[in-house]
């Protein structure tokens, strides 16, 4: 029924939607989607609303307006069904400190439900090149290994639509990299993968498609070219953002 | 619901201390009141350990439920809260493994504080329904205390603040029949004493204890612990929805 009732639809769609928290309008108007087995980066500076529209897309807060589609579910009445399709990569890597890396896979394939979830972790941890740490308490994990172990959790059940929100901040340049290949590998797989990023570089090096989240609306999406076709002027992708969202003071 | 309750249990067991800490300062109490303070308290006819034993036990609930809410706060904070809530899990096992985590590591934590007490000198009349009445009085209780101590768990901002409001939590048996009978109070003292929710609790446990019938104040005691844990359950609720 899942997929019948997806298959038409993009993975994420976002319809106008507005979200304040008291007097702070935080988010006044967004749209965007994203299609189906896409990479698609929100890119914007700190507290432009990146996150409060991931957790609006991911359950976790409900807008005031607008709607939202995630896998063809709607987030508000099919809350159960849009939480089956995803999985969400929070801000800071929400692994559990004192269980052991495979211990934390374990965990969320049995949440999930799933099959052989021994077999699930020590896949996932020989893809994330955490095999030998599978052991280990995910506490003792450098910075790099915890997003890797963050992600690879997210993995387990091969949900259809990943959320990562801010997935490199706070790694080291190696970190960094060994994270970016997990996100091209995702997307080799098929998935859908949302990201958000303050990085312009980390956005040019993965996404598919780039949505500049400025002021609470999306101020502009394209391809990178695209982007920079907007801009003729602008040689990086540095210089159209800087561009729009100066533009717009 | 049964896989985040392995997993908190398995932080318990991870790291025992906490049990060791929820049951360190009652056995000192005990101590202290046994071998210190008890020879000069008057307090009926048996062994002062058997008066003391129920205050002791709610003191050891007392302590024991702060750690949920270090651990709820822990979880909010490190952000595991939010991937379990956008899980196709049900949303209340969060909160729900918790609070049975809490109830089975403070029954633990009972257990040893009993033990210590026979050590000491505790001796019951009390036969096995009377034990599993006992049992079944402070479960009851941690229950409802630790619904009770989910509400900083989900609001605190700080560390500090959410295992600090459970140091009321530890006095209140000292103003109660806990420790001393509360016939040499003064007044109000004494009518506060007699009317808070510990009196109940620990005359049920005490009379049980020396093989009595419980007395009509147990339906005292379990209005109480009902009452607390209706109350905190619907805050607690509110807390929670206000998240999202």
């Amino acid at each position: 029924m899942m997929a019948g009732m997806s298959a038409s639809a993009a993975a994420i769609e976002v319809r106008g939607v507005r979200k304040s928290f008291r007097e702070v309008r935080v988010l006044r108007g967004v749209d965007l989607e994203v299609a189906r087995g896409s990479i698609v980066a929100l890119l914007g500076s700190n507290g432009a609303g990146k996150t409060t529209l991931v957790r609006i897309l991911s359950t976790l807060l409900r807008a005031d307006e607008g709607t939202v589609r995630v896998n063809g579910f709607d987030v508000r009445t099919q809350g159960g069904d849009v939480r089956r399709s995803i999985s969400l990569t929070g801000q800071f890597a929400a692994v559990d400190e004192i269980l052991t890396g495979r211990e934390n896979i374990v965990m969320m394939a049995r949440l999930r439900r799933l099959k052989n979830p021994g077999r699930i972790a020590d896949q996932l941890l020989r893809r994330f090149s955490l095999a030998d740490a599978g052991g280990r308490r995910a506490g003792a994990y450098s910075g790099g290994m915890r997003r890797r172990l963050d992600i690879a959790m997210s993995l387990a059940g091969d949900p259809p639509v990943i959320f990562l929100d801010e997935p490199t901040t706070g790694l080291d340049p190696e970190g960094r990299l060994e994270v970016w290949q997990a996100i091209r590998e995702l997307a080799a797989a098929g998935t859908t993968v949302l990201f958000t990023t303050q990085y312009l570089n980390e956005a040019e090096q993965l996404a598919d498609r780039i949505a500049i989240l400025h002021d609470g609306t999306i101020i502009v999406t394209g391809t990178l070219d695209e982007l920079k076709r907007l801009r003729p002027a602008a040689k990086t992708l540095e210089d159209v953002f800087l561009d729009l969202v100066g533009g717009r003071r | 619901m049964i896989i985040l309750l392995g997993r908190s249990l398995r932080h318990v067991l991870r790291s025992p201390d906490t049990i060791v800490t929820t049951a360190i300062t009652p056995i000192a109490m005990m101590l202290l009141f046994v071998y210190v303070l008890g020879g000069a308290i008057r307090a009926g006819d048996g062994a002062y350990v058997d008066y003391l034993l129920p205050g002791i036990l709610i003191v050891t609930v007392a302590s024991g439920i702060s750690y949920t809410a270090y651990r709820l706060f822990l979880d909010l904070r490190s952000g595991i809260f939010d991937r379990f809530q956008s899980m196709p899990i049900a949303r209340s096992a969060v909160l729900w493994a918790h609070v049975l985590t809490s109830v089975v590591a403070n029954l633990v934590s009972l257990v040893v504080v009993v033990l210590v007490a026979v050590v000491l000198g505790f001796r019951s009349s009390a036969g096995v329904p009377a034990w599993l009445a006992v049992a079944g009085i402070l479960i009851f209780f941690t229950c409802a205390l630790t619904w009770l101590a989910v509400l900083p768990g989900l609001t605190a901002r700080t560390i500090d603040g959410a295992s600090a409001f459970a140091y009321p939590l530890v006095f209140l048996p000292f103003v109660s029949s806990a420790f001393v009978p509360t016939g040499t109070m003064p007044g109000p003292v004494r009518a506060f004493a007699e009317n808070q929710p510990v009196t109940s609790i620990v005359d049920t446990l005490r009379n049980l204890f020396a093989g009595q019938p419980a007395g009509s104040g147990i339906w005292t005691a379990l209005a109480w612990c009902g009452g607390i844990l209706i109350v905190a359950y619907v805050l607690a609720t509110v807390a929670y929805r206000r998240r999202i």
